[in-house]
């Protein structure tokens, strides 16, 4: 085997009724570029169905997408979700179309980083990097 | 054998979701763990699991057949393990995982194990650890495990050694693509399904593809041309019934074992070739010859003591 560290795994998702599917398909894109395997699971997901595969596939962090208004609701969901499944260790990030005032909430119901339309998308990549680091880190401490 | 070895086995036979994805990472990340959990799989239960590979050119409805193939198989209430293969980027290494889009059905039937996985420079249209990935998700109790190959050409054949039982679908509008591929897989395809069998030209791909399956029908009297509408879960039954008698066909013929033995030698050597790539780079860092490449890697191997 290369001595190379092996690409980073995260899912990209859609939860709720949302099919605007652009942002999440440019992140995912994007992602790949960097060299990371980026499970893609489509729109119109339920909080349950992004955790169970989250668990199943074994990511290293969970990137989801909304611009349907939704994201109070649905982003925690997915985390306690996972919390539900054993994957707690597993960090969210969120974006899409989301008020400054929800920032701070998203990030106190365990959200790791929030982006909106302006962030622009080597921040993004840069967010995801670290998360999935500290993710293996952690993980290789157990 | 580490504590975390331990725990990842133990999580296998619970058939603990968390546990079947962390372990396949272990060994498609080649870590510490990975030797130690796959030396104590229950052999028995990767003997008795059926493979089947689903294999054809992009577009021709391998993720949509696989999902038809997996509901029928819940509804005969067998645990079904996937492997979904998709290429990696050759620049950046990355990749898109995309097969599950049209699986998320199953996605909360525990019943249902599916793992993405990318081709990591890998060439034969799976994944180096496909077959260590197959062996882990049947011993977490899969009974069937179906292997989605990347969209294939002519001559991706890895699924065939690895797959106890090899499907290869096409979809009518192909033309001449498939035309060229009847030197390569199609030869060594167990069936052949013709899917979208709805769409028009489907009629004359079945007869075409019935001359080149004729010789193989005959020996085993199992029809090995089939139609599916996959979108609809048409002639997924009738498929999977054929599949089962040719799955007795070969166990009880001795073929299955056969297959096995050979998919086992091939894997092993791989691994070799794998294993000695990096120590082999090394040497060729270190080398200064400037000989023709094939004269220079005969060299190499002399002072190396490999043959």
């Amino acid at each position: 085997m290369t001595t190379k560290q092996t690409p980073y795994r995260v899912l990209i998702g859609k939860p709720g009724l949302d099919g605007h599917d652009r942002g999440a398909k440019f992140i995912a894109r994007a992602l790949r570029d960097e060299g990371f395997e980026v499970i893609y699971t489509g729109i119109r997901r339920t909080a349950a169905e992004i955790a169970a595969t989250a668990i199943q596939e074994d990511v290293d962090v969970v990137g989801l997408s909304s611009l349907s208004g939704a994201h109070l609701r649905l982003f925690p969901q997915v985390v306690q979700e996972l919390k539900d499944r054993g994957g707690a260790d597993i960090p969210v990030l969120g974006g899409g179309v989301i008020p400054d005032e929800d920032i701070e909430l998203l990030l106190k119901e365990g959200l790791n980083a929030i982006f909106t339309s302006g962030t622009p998308a080597d921040t993004i990549i840069q967010s995801f990097t670290t998360a999935s680091q500290q993710h293996r880190d952690h993980d290789a401490q157990k | 054998m580490t504590p975390k070895s331990k725990a990842l086995l133990a999580g296998l036979t619970d058939q603990d979701p968390r546990s079947i994805g962390r372990a396949i990472s272990a060994v498609e990340n080649n870590t510490a763990e990975a030797a130690d959990i796959l030396s104590k799989l229950d052999q028995n239960l990767i003997s008795n699991v059926l493979v089947l590979g689903i294999t054809g050119p992009p577009g021709a409805g391998k993720s949509t057949l696989t999902s038809s193939l997996i509901r029928t198989l819940r509804q005969q209430k067998k645990r079904v393990g996937i492997i979904a293969v998709d290429p990696s980027s050759p620049i950046s290494g990355g990749a898109i995982l995309g097969d599950r889009i049209r699986m998320m059905d199953h996605a909360l039937d525990s019943d249902v194990v599916l793992r993405s996985m990318a081709t990591r420079g890998r060439l034969g249209g799976l994944c180096a650890s496909a077959g260590a990935a197959v062996r882990i998700l049947a011993a977490s109790g899969c009974e069937v495990i179906l292997i989605e190959t990347v969209g294939v050409g002519q001559s991706e054949m890895d699924i065939v050694r690895l797959a106890d039982i090899t499907l290869m679908v096409l979809a009518p509008g192909f033309g001449d693509d498939i035309q060229a591929m009847k030197a390569g897989l199609l030869e060594v395809a167990d069936f052949l399904v013709v899917n979208k069998s709805d769409i028009a030209g489907a009629e004359a791909l079945c007869m075409d593809m019935e001359q080149i399956f004729f010789a193989k029908e005959e020996k085993s009297e199992i029809k090995r041309v089939l139609q599916t509408i996959a979108t609809e879960n048409s002639g997924i039954s009738e498929l999977l019934a054929s599949i089962n008698r040719f799955s007795h066909y070969i166990a009880t013929t001795g073929i299955k074992e056969k297959r096995r033995d050979k998919a086992q030698t091939a894997e092993t050597l791989d691994w070799i070739i794998e294993m000695l790539r990096p120590g082999l780079i090394q040497a060729l860092e270190k080398d200064t010859g400037k000989s023709d490449p094939r004269v220079r890697a005969q060299k190499l191997i002399d002072t190396l003591k490999l043959k």
